[in-house]
């Protein structure tokens, strides 16, 4: 903690309890099941997916077993349970993110069909030829692919703001990219591949600046920052269920409702609308508009529920333990010889991204797979930052809320033998 | 740990460090990429044909151990082969990387017995796999690119 934080008055600016891991992990029933050959557990892999408490596993066989019905349709009693338990749910999400209105919040299958549903509704009627949509280098594939898609499709340019060699958006130039052209401005608020955490409130009042509108994937921001999206004045922001300790396959837009209200639909169905004839059909109002079909209502109920789990555990503690984590797991992991890590961004989620010398990191996987030791290796659905880099691929511990040192010394140990194979 | 050590055989790690045929063809009859975008491997393999013949392999690109070694034995073993020779021989690697039961001894798989380990490593077969398959469409003269998705 700095001086200047420590000279702020008041409780809730004091140095935050810690973390008590062990309370934590007992929480979490995976955590407890050995792999492979007896090995314990020791997952790593957090980036891509979180585990899930009892708490969160509990609420969804508990919606199977007593409250199962489909949401705003039926008059009889367990619809409505299903449908109130469904939107305590958008509450939920709203307070989480300091949403202004539950109709700001549309639940999507992740991130991103979130990403898609903008680009397909917001950006088909607002991108046009000849202008500009701006992403960053270290974009994760759903933040680049979708806005691909939009451009080829309406004759627009993608741009792209570069990176220096610690990980970093360079914001000079990312500046210099926002022109009269550029509509649409998408950047995540962390990198999944390299942990960096993005300037994003800087980078939000810089594309406004510019009348842009701006979408942030808070995928890898979610489940380390305490996000206010009002604070943030972000137009969109996007993030998954799944990384935030809850289950998969259900995710969140939010957006301005002004923006909202006037974008079109996207898909058409049941429950988007208000009345349909064969000549015309009215569309139901915010946020249904945007939620055809019958939706994931337990992945829904089950995302509230783990975001009441994180807030009962707190985002700050949370955010302290894991960044004690980043610097430990960091110090530790250079005492290795030959290893390099990938993003040495100032600021940084707990995600450490390396190379080891003369090991392909598709090899170091294996070789801690058989000692426990969950990883990911590859291009994290970054292949661009991957060239950027100049590495084919990397290995990448992401750690989250129940990781311990011991675990960060069980990856250094486990990285020692995959030196002793290779020697 | 003993899978890992019959993973990662010494004429795997050997092969890995020390690739053979690790260079371009000055003039090949074919070039192809094989590439797996799971992991990001990627090689460019190079066939100088002569007639039904095999005449020449190298091959350049980046990999995993199992992938790198895999390419580089695979060429060291089929230069001089004939295309049918070496049909037989990706039949006998595929089967064994796959755990199918195959009636050739480790004396007859000569090299390629090396990576009988990978059969225990589901996630890896591509690896090994992927230069052959590669190679294949190089003889077969059917595609530029061969991708394990």
């Amino acid at each position: 903690m700095s001086a200047a934080t420590e000279t702020q008055a008041g409780p809730s600016s004091r140095i935050v309890d810690l973390l008590d891991v062990e309370r934590v992990r007992r929480d979490f029933p995976i955590l407890h099941r050995t792999v492979r050959e007896n090995r314990k557990l020791v997952y790593l892999d957090n980036a891509a997916t979180t585990q899930k408490p009892q708490q969160v596993i509990d609420r969804i066989v508990r919606y199977y077993t007593e409250e199962n019905s489909n949401v705003h349709r039926g008059v009889h009693y367990l619809s409505e349970v299903a449908t109130a338990a469904y939107e305590n749910a958008r509450t939920t999400v709203k307070r989480f993110i300091g949403a202004r209105d539950e109709k700001e919040i549309v639940f999507t299958r992740g991130t991103t069909e979130a990403i898609n549903l903008v680009a397909q509704t917001w950006g088909r009627k607002n991108v046009g030829a000849g202008d500009e949509v701006l992403i960053t280098a270290i974009e994760h594939h759903s933040n680049i692919v979708p806005w691909q898609m939009l451009c080829d499709e309406k004759g627009a340019r993608l741009r792209v703001a570069p990176v220096n060699d610690a990980g970093e958006v360079l914001i000079d130039e990312f500046q210099k990219l926002l022109t009269s052209r550029t509509k649409l401005v998408a950047f995540g608020h962390a990198s999944n591949a390299l942990g960096t955490i993005n300037p994003i409130r800087k980078m939000i009042t810089l594309a406004h600046a510019a009348s842009a509108v701006v979408l942030i994937d808070g995928a890898q921001g979610v489940p380390h920052l305490r996000v206010d999206v009002r604070e943030l004045d972000c137009d969109f922001y996007a993030f998954s269920s799944h990384k935030i300790y809850g289950p998969t396959g259900v995710g969140v837009l939010y957006g301005k409702e002004a923006i909202l209200d006037a974008m079109p639909p996207w898909q058409g169905g049941g429950d988007m609308i208000l009345s349909v004839s064969f000549e015309k059909t009215t569309y139901n109002a915010l946020p249904y508009k945007f939620e055809a079909g019958t939706p994931n209502i337990a992945g829904v109920i089950g995302m509230a529920t783990a975001i009441d789990y994180m807030d009962s555990i707190g985002i700050e503690r949370i955010a302290a333990h894991e960044q004690n984590l980043l610097h430990y797991a960091t110090k530790r992991l250079l005492e290795i010889d030959g290893l390099r890590i990938i993003g040495t961004a100032a600021e940084k989620a707990c995600v450490i991204s390396f190379v080891l010398e003369g090991v392909h990191p598709h090899d170091i996987g294996t070789i801690l797979d058989e000692q426990g030791i969950a990883i990911r290796t590859g291009h994290h659905c970054a292949q661009p930052l991957m060239m950027r880099f100049n590495v084919p691929a990397t290995g990448r511990a992401s750690f989250a809320m129940y990781n311990t040192r011991d675990e960060a010394d069980a990856l250094v140990a486990g990285l020692e033998k995959v030196i002793e194979v290779f020697r | 740990m003993s899978d890992l050590r019959e993973l990662y055989q010494q004429v795997i790690l050997d092969h890995n460090k020390n690739p053979r045929n690790f260079h371009e063809l000055a003039h090949p009859t074919r070039t192809v990429d094989g590439y797996n975008p799971l992991c990001g491997d990627h090689y460019t393999i190079f066939v100088e044909m002569d007639g039904e013949t095999i005449k020449d392999i190298g091959f350049t690109g980046n990999g995993c151990a199992i992938s790198k070694a895999s390419a580089s034995v695979m060429s060291s073993t089929l230069k001089g082969k004939t295309t049918q020779e070496a049909h037989q021989l990706f039949d006998v690697f595929h089967k064994l990387v796959t755990g199918e039961p195959s009636s050739l001894s480790t004396a007859e798989l000569g090299r390629l017995a090396a990576f009988s380990g990978v059969s225990e490593f589901p996630a890896r077969v591509k690896c090994a796999s992927l230069p052959w398959h590669t190679l294949n469409s190089a003889i077969e003269g059917d595609k530029e690119v061969v991708s394990t998705e």
